[in-house]
Formats: structure tokens, C-alpha cells, sequence
């Protein structure tokens, strides 16, 4: 791969969250959502970000955006401090930057035709002649593979997977170098997620743009991603390449995570089938946050917490494992 | 093998004001003791509808079993009383739902639901019936069984939910047990785990699954044949190896090309053009074929009968002539 420069640094990101119970709220701890995330994301590239539900993966995705303030950490976009954006600068800066959506059905509004909902980005930044906007939005609408004839008709009136254009032709109104995609093809059939992801490969290809895959689907994550990042119970444990991720994961969590994922080919490992649930993320495990539920757990792991360093060039984990 | 479970031409219709949704419109399958056949599927397609008519749970009116049969030990369950089919529910065909958040009672403790589903189907005292409870929690790895049983739904994460439903669905032993979709809802670490009971399952208590899903990969992993359903109906039945490696419906093989898969590499997914038919308003002729791109004329009026190619793979497609041979 190319070195290109970075886009997006994220250092030490955290994001918590206070919960309270009772009615008369009585703090019962905080949520650590994100805890202690950093990573960069290239130019061009798309980075995969993978976890199973809770793990606050799509939190990371919204703090990056400060569509979730931040609790700490710093996030560096294009050498801009993000996290000391005034309301004006952030909302330019939002156009940097734009998010799509796992469920297309209720992130767009359903009494706004589809032409306005896309041309809606453009009317905040600025593009008031309707004339021009309507242009605008046909252009995009063609780009994403919907006849711009459709635009004066309502969400329902679309599929799921057309939906799902709708909500990638909004995101790129503004022209983003960056996409965070949170599970963007989750909510689809098989024969339509195709579909989207080949679209999604098209735009990135033609507009340079990068991407932030979240996902929980190894199988899709390896299609679409160049890089790919694991987390669990808030924290990246494993961050390397994809062709290195997928035949030599290193952190148990991943290698867990692979093996689960049968495929359709035969053969392959046994699985490793992992003990019980993830646990409360209220009261996480002391030490490293796997260890609990871990194949190889070792005297250490529930002790000290094992640090995210970069154990082969280019490949990162944190696991003791690896000291 | 002997069949255990039959189904023909079964037609489930729903009739809306804004007219007839064909959901099952014309399924037919046959179930050995002792096999898993998997209902492969996308969303809408009437595999769910197809597992909630065999046991008539679905919503009537507005739904209705318009024509076909569902025999199942010399009784035709699609129009036996209610009070016969009352007695298969859950004591010979059991069911496991995708949500096991919806589907559990969240007022109740589980042991009280296990325990209910026990008392409904034979005479236990309460203390025998606590007692096969604890076993079937056990039997489904759900650790500290005897607390479990005092839980309530909301205590438990959804692994252990998925988990105790089963360990409900499985309490009066049923022949055929329906598992329709049971790990959609759940993590691939908790998937994993539950895929692994469910293999157990077979295995041990020799029982007979209808696996519904549309995943593709856990088809793999368990079935012993698969039938594939679009559009309301099956397209092509086989053995699930047959299936994956030599799929002879259009439909399959887009359906298999398309799914991104962890052991290839590729540049590009193929796909499947344009969108999952509407049961409201289902094309005429073969129901695929406009999404096919193998579309001769003869698709767009006539609908497509089952043919069989092999002894044990059948097709609904008219590249195939009436023996089962190809039509280059």
C-alpha cells in the first residue's frame, strides 16, 4: 500500500457514559462506551472497524463527528482540532465528514421527499437556488443509481436497498473526504447487499474518498476494507492490515471472531467457541477485558491490562500474549 | 429414512385492504426423522410464514391456509380441530422464534415458563416439573442452572435468552423442532455457541430441525438439505453440499455468488439486479425472472414446475425440460 498522509488521528478517545437509577437518579457507575481509542485513518482508504453489539463501535463512529461529545481525547482531522470547534466551525466542518446510516428506513425523514431530504445538506451550506440544488441532487441521485425522475417521491415508496442509496447520494452532497458507513448494509438482503457494496467501492474509487467501515460482519469487512480494527468493550485490540488480519490474527478475540465465521467453502480450523456473553460494560473485567470469556488466558491477563502496541511492523495488539 | 413431515402445495394467503399478500404461495417439502432441512431465504420471501402455517400460529384473519396439505403423523394439520393441533404445538412440533426477547414473557421468571409448557402438555408435580426444568437449562450450558430458573427475562443477556427458549421448545421433547432464525438477534460469539447446541441436539436426541434462515453459512454448518424460497415458493431442494457446489437455480447461484465470503478473495461481488418481488403483487410466470439473467419468454407466462435433476436435487426453472435435463 501507498503511504499516504493521514486524514483523520484519533488519540486516546473516550466517550463515557453516566448512569443514573431511580427516580430520583442515583449514579449507579459510568459506561466507558469508548475507552482509550486511537487511530488514523489514510487517505483513500477504507479502515474496517469490527466488533460484536455493545462494544462501541458505533459510538466511536458518532464521537469522531462530536455527534457524541467526546469525554477525552483528541481527534485531528486535516490538521484541524476537532474537539475545539465552535458550533459554526463544526458545522462546516460536519461537511467534511458525513455518516450513513445502518437503518436508511428511519434516518431519513418520512414526510420530505427524497429530493429534498438530499438537497437538505446543501440548503445548510449554503446552495439556496433551487434551480441549481434540484441539478445538484439529480447528479447525485444518478451517481448512486436512482433515476433522477424519483426525486419528488417519498421514502416508502422505496425498497430497502434503494433506501439505503438515498441515504449514501445524502451523505455525499457535500462532497466528504470521509464517510463513516455504520453498518450500512446490515439491514439488507444478501442480493441487495451486493448491490450497495459495489456502489459503495465505485464512489470511493471515483471521488478518492476514505471510508470508516463499521461493521459486525467479518465476511463483508474483508471485501470492502484495506485495514481493519477489533474492538471490544470499548477499546481496539487488534489493528492491522486485512490480508494479515485474516490469516494471522493474533489477539485470541479475533482469532475467536474468524473461526466463527464458518464461510461457505469447507474446510478450516475448529472453532473456538468462546465462554459465555460479553460481560456488563458497566463493571468491566480488571486487567485485560477478555479475559474472561478468553481461550488462552494466562495468570497475568486479570491483572495488569495489556498495552496497544505494534508487535510485527504494521500489525497492533493488546494482549500479553505478546509482551 | 422415514418421512416424518410432509407438506404440499401449501398456499398461506393474507387478505389485506390493499389486497391478497401471496406470502407462502405454494411450498412443498418433505422432512426425515432425523434431518435438518434448512428454508434458505430473504426477507419476505414466506419462509417464516411457511414454519408458522405448518403449526397454523399465524395471525387468521386476515391469514389463510388457501389450499395444500401438512401431514404429520396421518393427520393433516392444515384443517384437523383445534384441539388436535393444540396438542402438537410444543409436545411434537416445537418452535424457537428469532427475538427471544419478544417471544419470552417478561413478567414471568423462566423456570415458570419452562415449567408452564411442561404442565401443559402432561401431569408433573410442580417440584418434577422444577426438576426437568434445571436439566434442560443444564443440557443447554446456561451455567448456575438452578439460579437461572429464577430469573427473568431482562436478568438475562441474549445469548442465555435464545438459550432458554430452546431449553423451553425442547421440554416435552418434540419430534420436529422449528428454529426460525434463532441466531439473527445474537452476537457471532453467542451464535457459535447456540449453532453448537443445536448440533448437539441432533446428534443426541436424533431430532428432526427445520432451520430457517438466510445465512447461507450456518446452512452449511448444519443441514442436511436445504430449500431454497423466493417469491413464496421453493425453487430448488438438494442435499446442502449439492447446493453449495453445484447450484442449479438461477436464483441459488446468485444468491451464493453474491454473499461475501471469509475464505475468497475477490475484486468485485457479482449481484443480483433489482429488488426482492412484493408477495402483494408477484410477477407473473416464474416469480424471479425479472432479476434473471437467463430470461427466455417462456418465463414471463408460464410458471415453472418441479423438475427433478438428480434422485435428490429438484428445480423450478424452466432452463430444465420436464426429465430434468439442461436446456443449453
Amino acid at each position: 500500500m501507498i503511504k499516504r498522509s493521514p486524514l483523520l488521528k484519533i488519540k486516546n478517545l473516550k466517550k463515557y457514559y453516566r448512569v443514573t437509577a431511580g427516580l430520583i437518579p442515583r449514579p449507579l457507575g459510568e459506561i466507558k462506551a469508548v475507552d482509550g481509542v486511537s487511530l488514523d485513518i489514510i487517505e483513500g482508504e477504507v479502515l474496517g472497524l469490527v466488533g460484536e453489539s455493545g462494544c462501541g463501535k458505533s459510538t466511536l463512529g458518532k464521537a469522531i463527528l462530536r455527534l457524541e461529545e467526546p469525554t477525552g481525547g483528541e481527534i485531528t482531522f486535516q490538521g484541524t482540532d476537532v474537539l475545539s470547534l465552535n458550533r459554526k466551525e463544526l458545522r462546516i466542518f460536519r461537511g467534511q465528514i458525513q455518516i450513513v446510516f445502518q437503518d436508511p428506513d428511519s434516518s431519513l425523514d418520512p414526510r420530505m421527499t427524497v429530493g429534498d431530504s438530499i438537497g437538505e445538506a446543501l440548503i445548510v451550506h449554503g446552495i439556496r437556488d433551487a434551480h441549481e440544488r434540484s441539478q445538484r441532487v439529480a447528479r447525485l441521485m444518478e451517481k448512486v443509481g436512482l433515476e433522477a425522475d424519483f426525486m419528488e417521491r417519498y421514502p416508502h415508496e422505496f425498497s430497502g436497498g434503494q433506501r439505503q442509496r438515498i441515504g449514501i447520494a445524502r451523505a455525499l452532497a457535500m462532497n466528504p473526504r470521509l464517510i463513516i458507513a455504520d453498518e450500512p448494509v446490515s439491514a439488507l438482503d444478501v442480493s441487495v447487499q451486493a448491490q450497495i457494496l459495489n456502489l459503495m467501492m465505485d464512489i470511493k474509487d471515483d471521488d478518492g474518498l476514505a471510508y470508516m467501515f463499521v461493521s459486525h460482519d467479518l465476511a463483508v469487512v474483508k471485501y470492502i476494507a484495506d485495514r481493519v480494527a477489533v474492538m471490544y468493550m470499548g477499546q481496539i485490540v487488534e489493528l492491522t492490515d486485512k490480508a494479515e488480519l485474516f490469516q494471522n490474527p493474533l489477539h485470541p478475540y479475533t482469532e475467536a471472531l474468524l473461526s466463527a465465521v464458518a464461510g461457505l467453502r469447507p474446510g478450516g480450523g475448529g472453532r473456538i467457541l468462546l465462554n459465555g456473553d460479553v460481560p456488563s460494560p458497566l463493571n468491566p473485567p480488571d486487567g485485560c477485558r477478555f479475559h474472561t470469556r478468553c481461550h488462552r488466558v494466562m495468570d497475568i491477563c486479570p491483572k495488569a491490562e495489556p498495552q496497544f502496541r505494534e508487535i510485527v511492523p504494521g500489525h497492533y495488539a493488546a494482549c500479553h500474549l505478546f509482551p | 429414512m422415514n418421512t416424518i413431515l410432509e407438506v404440499s402445495n401449501l398456499k398461506t394467503w393474507f387478505y389485506t385492504r390493499r389486497g391478497i399478500v401471496k406470502a407462502v404461495n405454494g411450498v412443498d417439502f418433505d422432512l426425515s426423522q432425523g434431518e435438518c432441512l434448512c428454508l434458505v431465504g430473504e426477507s419476505g420471501c414466506g419462509k417464516s410464514v411457511t414454519a408458522l402455517s405448518l403449526l397454523r400460529l399465524f395471525d387468521s384473519p386476515p391469514g389463510r391456509i388457501v389450499s395444500g396439505e401438512v401431514m404429520y403423523d396421518g393427520i393433516d394439520l392444515t384443517n384437523c380441530p383445534v384441539e388436535r393441533i393444540r396438542q402438537v404445538r410444543g409436545k411434537e412440533i416445537a418452535m424457537v422464534f428469532q427475538n427471544a426477547q419478544s417471544a419470552l414473557n417478561p413478567v414471568f421468571t423462566i423456570g415458570d415458563q419452562i415449567m408452564e409448557q411442561i404442565d401443559a402438555h402432561g401431569r408433573y408435580s410442580r417440584a418434577e416439573a422444577r426438576k426437568k426444568a434445571l436439566l434442560l437449562l443444564d443440557e443447554m450450558n446456561i451455567p448456575q442452572a438452578d439460579n437461572a430458573l429464577n430469573m427473568y427475562p431482562h436478568q438475562m443477556s441474549g445469548g442465555m435468552k435464545q438459550r432458554a427458549m430452546i431449553a423451553m421448545s425442547l421440554s416435552c421433547n418434540p419430534a420436529i423442532l422449528i428454529a426460525d432464525e434463532p441466531t439473527t438477534a445474537v452476537d457471532v460469539t453467542i451464535r457459535a455457541q447456540i449453532m453448537f447446541i443445536l448440533q448437539e441436539l441432533k446428534t443426541r436426541r436424533n431430532m428432526s430441525i427445520i432451520f430457517i434462515t438466510h445465512d447461507l453459512s450456518l446452512v452449511r454448518e448444519i443441514g442436511d438439505r436445504a430449500a431454497v424460497i423466493y417469491g413464496g415458493k421453493v425453487v430448488e431442494i438438494a442435499p446442502v453440499e449439492t447446493i453449495l457446489t453445484n447450484p442449479s437455480h438461477p436464483y441459488t447461484r446468485g444468491l451464493i455468488a453474491c454473499l461475501p465470503d471469509i475464505s475468497t478473495d475477490l475484486k468485485r461481488l457479482p449481484s443480483i439486479p433489482g429488488n426482492t418481488p412484493n408477495p402483494i403483487d408477484l410477477p407473473a410466470g416464474c416469480t424471479f425472472h425479472p432479476r434473471c439473467k437467463d430470461v427466455m419468454d417462456v418465463c414471463r407466462s408460464n410458471e415453472p414446475v418441479f423438475v427433478n435433476i438428480s434422485g435428490v436435487q429438484r428445480v423450478a426453472c424452466h432452463l430444465y425440460d420436464n426429465a430434468g435435463a439442461y436446456r443449453a
